[in-house]
């Protein structure tokens, strides 16, 4: 593993009237004492959250009222209730659609903005900017666009001569307005990412390709999709991550609903905890997305050498 | 580097480079291979039709991914209610103010501006210390359950604050700072995404200038603050900027730490204002302009240390 490798100075190059070993416990001490102010507050504000988190899902706590150890029953009723598997359906399919969306469209735009382009740098920035712009803002932004009744989608669809869609009443177009916007966050991101991979391309590959009669679209399938590879492999873990976490669109846009059309798992861990305030039942879900999180991190961290040759 | 002309990525400079190195190849070679002048001429011809396409893709690209914040702005400066009436009206039709008038009479606009400012001030003052402390043993240091404690925050840096809200909301009201500005700051600053970059930048570092100055009887934390830190100013931008980013548009947590309208942050104003019997659509978009107006000039400024950030702590 090429990030556990110890870049420390040794320890033997100090003057001769120190031993090696006190050297060495100064080190230890020192760096002890310089991881603890962030180790003092990871503890306090996640180690121990995550063990708390455990023991309430195993226990019923409604309200303010005092915990009762109900062993496995929470994780029992979890797999008996439908909106908790229609939330996990709803992740799923939120994930499958926008990964491979904001993966194309990166590599697109990432192939089109390395291209010879006028103005390109300005260009980049716009498709970056959204980046900036929080979840809750973009919410809003696009709850009004979105507006069923007299919102601007709706009106242009009129207005060409369409029916209206429902965004808001009917549960595949309100999933859609959310896909649609957190494409809109995401994508710039794939672009920054693939614009890297591209330029440690080698220009010579596509000289080649050319001398040997490959058209454009051969190069881009068999040579730039290929070396980008590394990448796309970052990237789809990244990506599934981040549509598994997606939390303040929907919360803002459609809170869930309309039903529970677009309730994923941290929205549904959410409203368990603070809004109906079963507690116990609430710190269960937050468990289930806790393993799933920490499947995806070792993924992602048994192939952080391909994660190095992106940057 | 002027700044309409900057390219948008640092490493752009270098693909800037490889084109033009591209091109002069590509001009030899054509010149070596076929020498008649319409070969040229088309050629560069295609050229030029390849370029327009690609200028209209990303024209209409860029049209599409701007217009949202367009709308925001079209919104936050209509007349009340106009974008609503019958009729497409893509701009406004007389300019006014009165919506960020109408917000700032009602709500608390300016403490919830102060109170983002606050926390933002304070939970990357916090975290980009505590980062870069914990960042610079990890690469330079050697001690006992460096590997395990490193490991260890690996492997919680993606877990989503839901996951656990219950237990911290418990957690943060046990130790009485519910409700406070505490509540957000100290959660936050656990964060340990800054650790890895820092460490990542830190090995970077020559352990030979480390060295020397620790045979010149530097201690550790002279070295640290004397030799080091002067060392890793894009380091501290790129870590500074993005801590202060994540505070400012951060949601689900504040949303869960603060019950007082006094202390809400911008993104809880917005969707308390949301949240009202009849919402006012207008002062919402005028608040979500304020709200992010900020960070979009900071974007400006400081693009370059935006992406190196983005592209190595991912998805924010």
């Amino acid at each position: 593993m090429s990030i556990m490798t110890v870049h420390g100075p040794d320890a033997n190059a100090s003057g001769p009237r120190t031993t090696r070993r006190d050297v060495r416990l100064t080190e230890s001490l020192v760096g002890w004492g310089f991881i603890s102010p962030n180790l003092i507050l990871m503890v306090i504000f996640l180690f121990l959250p995550i063990l708390w988190a455990i023991q309430l899902s195993l226990q019923e706590t409604k309200g303010f009222g005092t915990p009762e150890w109900v062993g496995w029953s929470n994780y029992v009723k979890l797999v008996t209730d439908p909106v908790f598997w229609q939330s996990m359906g709803n992740t799923i399919v939120f994930t499958l659609v926008t990964v491979p969306i904001d993966l194309a469209a990166g590599l697109g735009l990432a192939v089109l903005f390395n291209s010879a382009l006028p103005a390109r740098g300005i260009f980049r920035t716009i498709i970056v900017l959204p980046m900036v712009i929080s979840g809750v803002a973009s919410g809003m932004i696009a709850m009004i666009i979105f507006y069923q009744s007299n919102g601007l989608i709706n009106k242009i669809l009129v207005a060409m001569g369409l029916s209206p869609i429902s965004w808001q009443s009917q549960g595949v177009p309100a999933m859609i307005s959310v896909i649609v916007v957190a494409i809109w966050l995401r994508v710039g991101f794939n672009m920054i990412i693939y614009l890297a991979g591209l330029q440690s391309i080698s220009p010579e590959l596509y000289e080649a390709a050319r001398i040997d009669g490959a058209s454009r679209w051969q190069q881009f399938r068999r040579l730039t999709v290929l070396l980008v590879g590394p990448s796309t492999f970052f990237l789809l873990v990244m990506n599934v991550i981040a549509s598994f976490q997606v939390f303040d669109l929907i919360f803002v846009m459609t809170g869930g609903g309309p039903g529970n059309s677009t309730s994923v798992l941290v929205t549904y861990a959410y409203r368990n905890g603070f809004q109906i305030r079963e507690q116990g039942y609430g710190a269960a879900i937050g468990i289930v997305i806790l393993i799933i999180t920490l499947v995806f991190t070792f993924i992602q961290w048994k192939t952080s050498r391909t994660r190095d040759l992106v940057e | 580097m002027t700044k309409t002309s900057a390219p948008a990525l640092g490493v752009a400079t270098v693909a800037d480079r490889q084109h033009t190195a591209t091109a002069l190849t590509r001009r030899a070679r054509a010149s070596r291979r076929d020498r008649s002048q319409s070969w040229h001429r088309n050629r560069s011809n295609e050229a030029r039709k390849g370029i327009a396409w690609r200028t209209l893709i990303a024209v209409i690209v860029s049209l599409i991914v701007i217009f949202p914040l367009y709308w925001m702005c079209v919104v936050a400066f209509s007349p009340r209610g106009e974008v609503f009436e019958p009729g497409l009206h893509l701009w406004p039709s007389t300019f006014t103010f009165e919506n960020f008038r109408n917000v700032l009479d009602q709500y608390p606009v300016v403490t919830w501006f102060g109170n983002s400012v606050v926390i933002g001030v304070f939970v990357t003052v916090l975290t980009v210390t505590v980062n870069l402390l914990a960042g610079y043993a990890f690469a330079q240091l050697r001690f006992r359950g460096r590997n395990t404690v490193f490991l260890l925050g690996l492997a919680t840096m993606m877990i989503p604050v839901q996951a656990i809200m219950v237990a911290q909301f418990k957690l943060v009201v046990g130790v009485g700072i519910f409700g406070t500005y505490w509540g957000v700051i100290l959660p936050a600053a656990a964060a340990a995404f800054g650790i890895f970059l820092a460490r990542q930048f830190f090995i970077g570092i020559p352990g030979e200038i480390i060295e020397a100055a620790r045979i010149d009887g530097a201690g550790h934390i002279r070295i640290f603050l004397q030799v080091v830190l002067p060392l890793c100013k894009p380091l501290l931008a790129v870590l500074t900027l993005l801590t202060l980013l994540g505070s400012w548009n951060d949601f689900a947590w504040p949303l869960t730490a603060l019950k007082n309208n006094d202390l809400f942050t911008l993104p809880i104003g917005m969707l308390y204002l949301k949240n009202q019997t009849a919402p006012d659509y207008n002062s919402i978009m005028a608040l979500a302009l304020i709200s992010v107006l900020p960070m979009v000039i900071l974007f400006l400024i400081f693009q370059r240390y935006f992406v190196q950030g983005f592209t190595r702590t991912g998805i924010r």
